[in-house]
């Protein structure tokens, strides 16, 4: 059985399948349900949800459609997200597994490297290289990935350290294997499967922290996100608090989707290692 | 006796961890003949196992020489080092971690065959079938994953893999210590009939005795990192000078039809 | 000492997802004072015997059949009326208390004793399984001890509450011979002075067939034989025993290999 069976068999994996669902599909099918600019004043002021069928979720304080801030809004946030773990686990992983590997001095020294990043909280990691190197999409996605690439290094490094002292490897080594290839099919296939299951922990924090930064008005301008969309409604909080707390429902949808996900990939893995 | 094959001489490992010193070997020197199998058995933590890694340079002894088949293998680097691997090969204790978990038998058998050129791509399937009909296995299990097959198909895995090489010599660790006793009995029958087909030296490490003597022709006891006593498998039986021997020889569980002691 | 420890009436036991049962039908009557073997290899059933016996099956096992306690007229307290002995002495204690602080947390739970008392007790129970400094073992965690040492403790923790039977899972299949030798000297020790009794669950026939009174032998999930070891040792009655028994290589047995070096 793949592991993408046995995930949707776990109670958590198949209620994370679900809820991830509707921001996925959201996002997918954001250009084609309202394809004009979700920025740009579609209708009147301040309109009530359900009250305009034109606008089911009414409209913000310049007449823009909530619902496609909605929809557009997981397009953003599942891109920026996505992209930003693709980043930290891909980085983490690479110094992790070089660290691994050479061990000596190269993995004293990108050890010391990761645990200086660790020690500075990740968000006001990104918060500074923000403002420093300014809004734009590329920038947030490296000022994420900049806090959250720390885990997967140690993982990585913790698998392959312990990977490498197994006896399937020093079979390979009796077997005459070369270096390059026992790193590449004995160490690395079976290291990676733990550091990419912490990925989709990453992707639920990032979707959090870019959120985060565009609540602040650190994101980029150009895109309509729901941590804008929050921000944006926060001073009319008592008047129309729909404006807030229909993307504040679009993060929670997705976050606990990503994280249930997770969990049930985890146990998927786990069943798996079990029976191997 | 022929001059040996493997000869080491003076062996020394200390493993420090945590401030802690453990001496693993101190002053080891053994040899094994072509065609022999030396026995190498002590209790727990004796060392034996560090001896069998150091041997297949696995572990770098702190001092000491290992001579295999006129040739330094304690000096050999790299690429030498590796064309040296194919003839001395070794089985695994645990046959379940001595496999990559991602491993089909075909590979775990072939891998040896491809690394070292030994056999062209397209004969390689016919090769392994062969390999795994002389251990006894049916060539349809190449297929498998080694993870999916039982306890004793695997370890017989283990040592088609070995042979794939054509060693010789093998050093086997614990190799029948975790299999059920009608499995190892037949394991043991292929081990020893692979000898002399083949003429491989073996060295066969396990703690126990019963088992060493039924499959060596010497013997050389180990405790504290060191050789003991050594000798002819009858005679370290029948006639034990050493208090590790001794302990060994009165330690193997006698059926006793009598009942109760 | 007469009379029935336990009974087992078409005892089954099914987990979840496995495709056959590890147990099914055994019909197994234990006397007070018997010390039971119970041999088989690796799939037989063994192990979920000796859980099914102390109850510690996992929640997923599907249990059928009748287990009674003539002797005890009520279910049993594992820890208090039986003791068990883990195969991995390392994975049963706990890795960051010392090991003299839990054999007396058993004592003080089961026995209700002070925690003086408790420790005096533990510390006399380091004495009786023979650990060579039973003061510095008080101290110790369980890294700090050999493997055999370790086993010697996991017994002290089994019989801490005086427990009526004693279950011990392959105690010694972790340990070399010369420390396997010594642990089944001290149960069959511990066993005879204390009258408990004792279930022995082994893959080895030869090491139970030197104290044990009777012999069960399992085979896939299923009772194959069961009678007075000296009866099942000479005339064994099920082939899978004759298997064991043919198997068993011992320092009589005739060398596979030539004697002559090559």
């Amino acid at each position: 059985m793949s592991v993408l069976a046995r995930l949707a068999r776990t109670p958590e994996g198949a209620a994370g399948l679900v809820l991830l669902a509707l921001p996925v599909a959201a996002a997918l099918a954001a250009p084609f349900l309202f394809p004009a600019d979700p920025l740009a004043i579609a209708g009147p002021a301040l309109a009530p949800p359900f009250s305009d069928a034109a606008f089911p979720l009414g409209t913000d304080r310049l007449g823009r459609d909530v619902l496609a801030g909605l929809v557009h809004g997981a397009r953003a946030s599942l891109m920026v997200g996505l992209a930003a773990a693709f980043v930290a686990v891909a980085f983490g992983a690479l110094v992790g597994t070089i660290a691994g590997f050479s061990g000596g001095l190269a993995d004293e020294a990108l050890m010391r490297l990761t645990e200086a990043f660790q020690t500075v909280p990740g968000f006001l990691l990104a918060l500074a290289f923000v403002s420093v190197a300014g809004g734009s999409l590329p920038v947030v996605v490296a000022a994420i990935a900049l806090g959250a690439w720390t885990g997967p290094a140690r993982l990585a490094r913790a698998e392959v350290l312990s990977i490498r002292g197994r006896d399937y490897v020093a079979a390979a080594r009796v077997a005459g294997m070369r270096a390059t290839e026992i790193a590449l099919r004995e160490v690395l296939p079976n290291a990676l499967p733990p550091v990419l299951a912490l990925s989709s922990v990453i992707v639920a924090n990032a979707v959090l922290v870019e959120a985060a930064l565009s609540f602040l008005g650190l994101g980029d301008p150009n895109l309509i996100t729901w941590g804008s969309m929050i921000a944006e409604g926060r001073t009319m909080l008592r008047s129309a608090p729909h404006l807030s707390i229909v993307p504040g429902l679009g993060l929670v949808v997705t976050v606990l989707g990503v994280h249930l996900l997770s969990e049930g990939l985890a146990e998927a893995l786990a069943t798996r290692r079990a029976r191997a | 006796m022929s001059a040996p094959l493997l000869a080491a001489h003076g062996l020394s490992k200390t493993f420090v961890a945590g401030g802690r010193r453990a001496v693993a070997l101190d002053g080891v020197s053994l040899s094994v003949a072509p065609g022999e199998t030396l026995g190498l058995v002590g209790p727990s933590g004796c060392g034996k196992s560090t001896l069998a890694r150091v041997l297949l340079r696995l572990t770098e002894p702190d001092e000491g020489r290992i001579d295999f088949a006129g040739a330094e293998l304690s000096a050999l680097k790299g690429e030498r080092l590796r064309r040296m691997r194919p003839r001395i090969q070794m089985v695994f204790q645990d046959p379940l971690s001595a496999f990559n978990p991602r491993a089909t038998v075909a590979d775990a058998v072939g891998d040896p065959l491809r690394i070292h050129r030994l056999v062209p791509r397209r004969e390689r399937p016919a090769a392994v079938a062969a390999l795994l009909e002389r251990v006894g296995l049916s060539a349809g299990l190449a297929g498998r994953p080694v993870h999916a097959v039982s306890g004793g198909q695997r370890q017989r895995v283990a040592i088609a893999r070995a042979l794939a090489t054509r060693p010789e010599m093998i050093v086997l660790d614990e190799a029948v210590s975790a299999l059920d006793v009608t499995v190892r009995g037949r394991i043991l029958d292929l081990l020893v009939s692979l000898q002399r087909e083949r003429g491989i030296a073996c060295l066969f490490i396990s703690h126990d005795l019963a088992v060493v003597r039924a499959v060596s022709h010497r013997i050389a006891v180990m405790d504290g990192g060191r050789i003991v006593e050594e000798g002819l498998a009858r005679q370290v039986v029948a006639e034990p000078r050493s208090p590790t021997a001794r302990a060994l020889v009165a330690a193997v569980p006698r059926l006793a039809a009598g009942g109760g002691i | 000492m007469s009379g029935l420890a336990v009974a087992l009436s078409g005892l089954s036991v099914a987990h979840a997802g496995a495709a056959r049962p590890a147990l099914s039908g055994i019909d197994l009557a234990i006397a007070a004072g018997t010390r039971l073997a119970v041999i088989g290899e690796s799939g037989s059933g063994k192990s979920t015997l000796a859980l099914a016996l102390a109850g510690l099956l996992p929640d997923d096992a599907s249990v059928e059949g009748r287990l009674a306690w003539p002797g005890l007229g009520r279910a049993p307290l594992a820890g208090r009326d039986i003791g068990f002995v883990f195969q991995d002495a390392g994975a049963s204690l706990n890795p960051v208390l010392r090991v003299g602080a839990q054999v007396a947390e058993v004592a003080r739970v089961h026995l209700g004793l002070s925690r003086r008392d408790a420790a005096a007790h533990a510390r006399a129970l380091f004495r009786r399984v023979r650990l060579p400094d039973p003061e510095a073992a008080m101290r110790a965690f369980p890294h700090q001890l050999s493997g055999g040492q370790r086993q010697r403790v996991a017994i002290a923790a089994a019989i801490a509450a005086r427990p009526r039977l004693l279950i011990a899972d392959e105690p010694t299949s972790a340990l070399d011979t010369i420390v396997q030798a010594r642990i089944v000297s001290l149960l069959d020790a511990l066993v005879r002075e204390d009258g408990m009794t004792l279930v022995f669950v082994t893959h080895d026939i030869a090491l139970a067939s030197g104290f044990a009174d009777r012999i069960a032998v399992l085979d896939g999930g299923r009772l194959a034989e069961e009678g007075p070891a000296a009866a099942v040792l000479s005339a064994p009655r099920a082939s899978q025993t004759a298997r064991l028994i043919s198997g068993h290589i011992g320092l009589d047995t005739p060398p596979l290999v030539a004697r002559a070096a090559p």
